[in-house]
């Protein structure tokens, strides 16, 4: 847990004194993804610094799983937080085995257990260790490179993380690979993270909570989807973005809005049972057909089914498929791309498991407004896990 | 390649040039008149790496520190004005500081060494200042935020990164150190210097020359060693002379 109070910073400059950080007020619970969002000046990496006093605060406190920090020393406080940098800053003069185990050396470690904590970190983020740790950080690309980054602040498996734009340096697609990395070893090593971005798509993929930052002040602290669906001002609607209902998109899982009750039909039915389930459901459009192991093999429109004699296997039709842990934007995409309205849905096996229709997508969206407007009373985030 | 061929052709040229020079200086008699100085050269060119020895060690020994210390952050008001005095100190030409050191201490050996230390010392600090400097500050944010001391900083991060730097510094100050040694004559300090300003005196090129080009000689085989040096200590990762593709 990290929690801060009243933390102010006035920087001293030519031109009289600027307030980088005004009475900053907030709390990150244990195991979860702080993102600190706002455009640049607005104080978030200043706030970030003053945790592991890269910045010395001018006033307030920080306090790290109830400890107030301000009675440690600086060396003992920095040890104790990883700390990742968007310009990375590997140091060039060692291996990357080095660069590695530097923190665990520091905290004085025997060479048996940091050399094999070295191997642990390198398989975490997929990095052959024999191929790497004896190699120099300029040999490395600068994806590789900014996982070693990471692996170097989870070395002395530090409970809080400070990341300062730590994708920022990289490019769009190996930094959608590494965000996705990262999240599934968070999932593992349930860290505190504060995480400054100026990506709003990255706060709302990475953050358990976001931060919204202008002028040195904290202008809203919310879950992403909270965030989204009430922004607090007209600056932070205008960050979001127009499309801020679409960025919900990201949020929900298929699994969440799926109905489960579906019926289909087998390979061998005739057309006329088609016909039959099909009027019998209420279906507008057509039926899924499924094999014996209830993977869906395609549909059978309404038209089709009404025109048609024989084997429905004869007359079915491809259709997509959405598996159920992606989430609601894919399932728009596919949608709009083969110019339908609903989609079956299948787990990992490929099975069928319900379906989920357009109509369901925006009530459930719209849900969430709706609760806005009748109550002040925070909503459940019923779109959260 | 061209080049390739280009390079063979001159190697031949050089080698035909070098055999050309052994029969001239052979017939002339030029080599004996050169051997009959060879003890000279022996002696006075101990004497000379000496000098250069005395004063570039006592050079470093002061010039790292110094350097160091105006680079700290806690010196940032001072460090610019400080090397203003040494770039200052730089443009005096190194007879002058001779000079000035010899009215001070007067003659022999020791205004000598004070005066090559003196002129030795300015681009040590410069490169040791200017290659701390140059640490980019990601790295040494980075090696703060990871928990490392100021003296962590230094010694595991900034020097490693700055002694390529460091050492082109050590190489041009005693390759000037080397070509100043003769000038120590002048204040009496012995060295190659007396074959060459006697040469001179006397015209007799020979003597000068006797002097001249073990001089050269020794600038370049330091030179080499120091490079050398900074091969090996310098590590891999920093080292262009090493990196690999």
């Amino acid at each position: 847990m990290i929690r801060l109070e009243n933390l102010t910073k006035v920087f001293d400059t030519p031109k009289g004194a600027v307030v980088a950080a005004d009475h900053i007020n907030m709390e990150v619970p244990s195991g979860e993804i702080c993102i600190l969002l706002g455009p640049s000046g607005c104080g978030k990496t200043t706030t970030l610094k003053m945790i592991n006093r890269i910045i010395r605060p001018t006033s307030g406190k920080v306090f790290i799983d109830g400890q107030d920090t301000t009675s440690l020393d600086t060396q003992t406080l920095r040890r104790n937080i990883g700390y990742v940098i968007q310009q990375i800053g590997l140091f060039p003069n060692m291996t990357i085995e080095e660069n590695i185990t530097i923190v665990p050396k520091l905290l004085g470690w025997d060479a048996k257990k940091y050399k094999e904590r070295a191997r642990e970190l390198m398989h975490m983020i997929a990095l052959e260790p024999d191929a790497f740790l004896k190699r120099y950080p300029s040999e490395l690309s600068g994806g590789q490179q900014q996982r070693i980054g990471v692996a170097r602040a989870l070395a002395a498996d530090p409970p809080v993380m400070l990341m300062d734009e730590p994708f920022g340096a990289i490019d769009p697609i190996n930094r959608a690979v590494i965000q996705d990395e990262f999240i599934k070893m968070q999932k593992e090593l349930k860290k505190t993270i504060m995480f400054v971005s100026h990506d709003i798509d990255e706060a709302i993929k990475m953050g358990d909570r976001v931060a919204i930052f202008r002028d040195g002040h904290l202008v809203q602290y919310a879950t992403p989807d909270e965030l989204l669906a009430a922004p607090k001002d007209s600056f932070v609607e205008s960050f979001l973005g127009e499309d801020r209902a679409l960025k919900r998109l990201n949020l929900i899982k298929v699994h969440e809005i799926i109905s489960t009750e579906v019926d289909t039909v087998s390979p061998q039915d005739s057309m006329q049972s088609a016909l039959d389930k099909l009027d019998r459901n209420g279906y507008q459009h057509a039926i899924i057909l499924v094999n014996e192991q209830r993977q869906p093999m395609g549909i059978i429109p309404r038209s089709v089914a009404k025109v048609s004699k024989g084997q429905c296997l004869d007359y079915a039709q491809h259709v997509p498929t959405v598996n159920v842990n992606d989430d609601l934007r894919k399932a728009v995409s596919l949608m709009l791309a083969h110019d339908i309205t609903w989609l079956p849905c299948v787990d990992d096996d490929n099975r069928l498991c319900g379906h989920i229709t357009q109509r369901t997508m925006t009530h459930h969206l719209g849900a969430r407004y709706r609760v806005h407007q009748t109550s002040t009373e925070p909503a459940t985030p019923s779109t959260e896990e | 390649m061209p080049i390739q061929s280009m390079k063979g052709m001159l190697r031949v040229l050089l080698l035909i040039a070098a055999f050309g020079l052994g029969v001239w200086g052979h017939a002339s008699g030029v080599i004996e008149e050169f051997l009959f100085y060879l003890p000279d050269v022996q002696f006075l060119a101990v004497e000379h790496l000496w000098l250069t020895a005395i004063s570039g060690a006592l050079a470093i020994v002061v010039a790292i520190p110094l350097g160091i210390l105006l680079s700290r952050p806690s010196m940032a008001r001072w460090a610019e004005s400080g090397m203003q005095v040494l770039n200052i100190g730089t443009t005096i030409p190194t007879l002058a500081v001779l000079a000035l050191s010899m009215s001070l201490l007067g003659i022999g050996v020791v205004p000598a060494v004070f005066g090559l230390f003196v002129a030795t010392l300015l681009p040590i600090t410069r490169n040791t200042y200017t290659g701390l400097k140059g640490v980019s500050p990601a790295l040494k944010e980075a090696a703060a935020g990871i928990g490392m001391s100021p003296a962590q900083r230094l010694m595991r991060v900034e020097l490693p990164n700055a002694l390529y730097v460091i050492f082109a510094g050590i190489r041009t100050a005693l390759a000037i150190n080397i070509g100043t040694v003769p000038l120590a004559f002048l204040i009496g300090a012995g060295g190659l210097g007396e074959l060459i300003f006697t040469g001179i005196d006397l015209y007799d090129p020979v003597m000068m020359l006797a002097g001249a080009i073990p001089t050269a000689i020794l600038a370049i085989l330091v030179d080499a060693l120091i490079a050398l040096i900074a091969f090996i200590i310098v590590p891999r990762g920093v080292n262009p002379a090493r990196r690999q593709a």
